[in-house]
């Protein structure tokens, strides 16, 4: 704590401490979260946050399903990107049940979790635009977000809650649609996200507002296990692609980009910098797209053709047994971990052979660094309090689960 | 420096904590060591303070019940990473149900807190010297813990699915 905002609290008069709330619904919390403040004026003395108003129970909820319709609960975690979680979860599976995954697969995936954490850093970098109070460029990148969505649309026919994938690939390979206008995205797309960019990265009025604002130490966030893009900011350079490389990541060249302070600047410029290496991983993996098949040869888990199921008995069984959960499962605990949107998200999957996870935990990247927000807020105006709050990030959905 | 492995983990630990390690295993290429709860919280300051073993983040921390095995049956699960080693390990708590008492690591991580109180929140256990042990998802007036295996998600008493045919015999834990 610097020594200005140690004078700030010092010099606080009791009689001048008033208690607000902020939030559970307030138009710049972007969700629901309550925070309690004790401000004296506009400087923020002291506060706590409430969580777990959308606490959905889908850590018991998964206990007594089927491992594929775990999919579609995984959506609503981070649900701007819910890609990564999908897929995450399906990597999780297949690597209890231990299975070869097509090199087509993993580049194809890849593809569509980078499309994800384009889209989850232009809505964050774009909503930090709007708690500065520039809205225009909070309508520009949502055009980009679209041609995304549509993309998400043609390989799973969902925009936000995806069920993208099946457990050993995708259910349909790239479609022709799929191929035009991912192509067109990867043409048009540089020239509207660096306007967007021109519009925030070097404005005077966004600098000042946003340089200062917020700011965590390597040490602190390290000690309360952040990850993701908040981590890198502080100047950390962790990132799970590049620690456990997973679906291929260590075939494509790209960086980690870190800030210096752990400001909302920071976590603003390590956003837009990633979003510039997410569509270079795209770029690589696209041209050099591996032939091959679309799923892995995985009869117990992946859904037999419909066609096959009307005219053959086999796989009119396997469809029964994948739909009944009634495929055997190994004994075992695995943990498997992707660099989700907002950083580490893993999954910790107890399977005592049965049909359903005997226990399964989300690590949720928000809800471990949201505990920081307190430390980070302390001595700023109320404001600021707005600002970090959009640029660390905090998805409802992944902070209560 | 010479990345270490699970193997040196394992004796490493061993060496320093004799009769703690209660047992350990591999799992999908993940370091399991099972240790007495009420040294957990030394062998992990010890993990991070150690100059080549250096764990020097926290991933998770989870509970789980095991109401089948008597005299252990809730687990405290710690996932830990070392990034000098990138190396993952597990180590693991089991505590009887009528003394569910383990101390806070909060002293260690900072990020530990919430993560504890989630704990607390759907199992139970409670974390010796945490600064704020209260309920975090749940609201504050639930009486009980909703994690625990005898609270099963679906009605118990519901006709159109038949748990013998499946194996499923959550109604009698």
């Amino acid at each position: 704590m610097s020594q200005e905002i140690k004078d700030i609290l010092q010099a606080a008069d009791p009689a001048n401490v008033a208690t607000i709330n902020f939030g559970p619904t307030h138009p710049s919390t972007h969700g629901i979260f309550q925070n309690i403040l004790k401000v004296d004026g506009e400087k923020i003395i002291s506060s706590e946050q409430t969580v777990g108003y959308i606490h959905r129970a889908f850590e018991k909820l998964a206990e007594r399903r089927p491992y594929n319709q775990i999919t579609p609960i995984t959506d609503r975690l981070n649900y701007c990107s819910s890609p990564i979680n999908n897929i995450g979860w399906e990597m999780t599976v297949e690597k209890l049940i231990g299975v070869d995954i097509p090199k087509r697969v993993q580049y194809m995936r890849v593809i569509i979790m980078e499309l994800a954490r384009i889209a989850d850093h232009l809505i964050c970098n774009s909503v930090i635009g709007v708690d500065a109070g520039a809205l225009t460029s909070f309508f520009y990148p949502f055009s980009e977000r679209e041609k995304i969505y549509e993309l998400y649309e043609e390989m799973s026919g969902a925009r936000l809650t995806t069920n993208m994938g099946r457990i050993g690939g995708f259910e349909r390979d790239f479609t022709p649609v799929f191929h035009q206008k991912l192509q067109s995205f990867l043409k048009t797309f540089p020239k509207a996200f660096e306007e967007f960019d021109s519009m925030l990265a070097r404005n005077r009025i966004f600098m000042d507002r946003t340089k200062g604002a917020g700011p965590i130490s390597a040490e602190r966030a390290l000690s309360y296990s952040f990850s993701g893009p908040n981590l890198r900011a502080a100047g950390i350079d962790y990132d799970v692609r590049v620690m456990s490389p997973y679906s291929s990541y260590e075939d494509f060249d790209f960086i980690i980009p870190v800030g210096v302070n752990g400001d909302t600047y920071d976590r603003f410029m390590v956003r837009q910098e990633e979003i510039r290496q997410s569509l270079r991983i795209i770029e690589q993996a696209y041209k050099n797209l591996p032939e091959g098949d679309y799923k892995a040869d995985l009869p117990d888990f992946y859904l037999p053709a419909k066609s096959d199921v009307y005219n053959n008995m086999e796989a009119l069984i396997y469809h029964f047994k994948i739909v009944m959960g009634e495929t055997e499962l190994p004994v075992g605990e695995v943990y498997h971990a992707v660099e989700g949107g907002n950083g580490e998200l893993g999954y910790y999957l107890i399977s005592d052979g049965g049909r359903t996870p005997y226990r399964l935990q989300f690590r949720r990247p928000c809800f471990i660094y949201y505990q920081a927000y307190p430390e980070m807020i302390k001595g700023l105006p109320i404001s600021d309090a707005v600002l970090t709050l959009s640029s660390i990030n905090v998805i409802a959905g992944e902070l209560d689960a | 420096m010479e990345k270490q492995n699970n193997q040196e983990y394992l004796t490493a630990v061993q060496a320093a904590f004799g009769a703690d390690v209660l047992a350990h295993e591999e799992a999908f290429g993940m370091l399991n060591i099972e240790m007495t709860p009420s040294r957990i919280h030394d062998a992990i300051q010890w993990l991070q303070q150690h100059q080549d073993l250096s764990v020097n983040y926290l991933t998770n921390i989870a509970g789980v019940h095991y109401p089948e095995s008597v005299g252990r049956e809730f687990a405290v699960v710690y996932q830990l990473h070392s990034w000098k080693n990138n190396l993952r390990l597990r180590i693991k708590g089991y505590l009887p149900k009528e003394n569910l008492h383990i101390a806070t690591i909060t002293d260690l991580f900072a990020g530990a807190n919430w993560m504890e109180r989630e704990t607390y929140d759907f199992f139970g256990i409670i974390f010796d010297g945490h600064p704020d042990l209260r309920r975090i998802l749940n609201m504050d007036d639930m009486d009980y813990f909703p994690m625990r295996k005898e609270y099963v998600l679906e009605d118990a008493t519901r006709e159109d699915k038949d748990d013998r045919f499946f194996g499923r015999n959550n109604n009698e834990l």
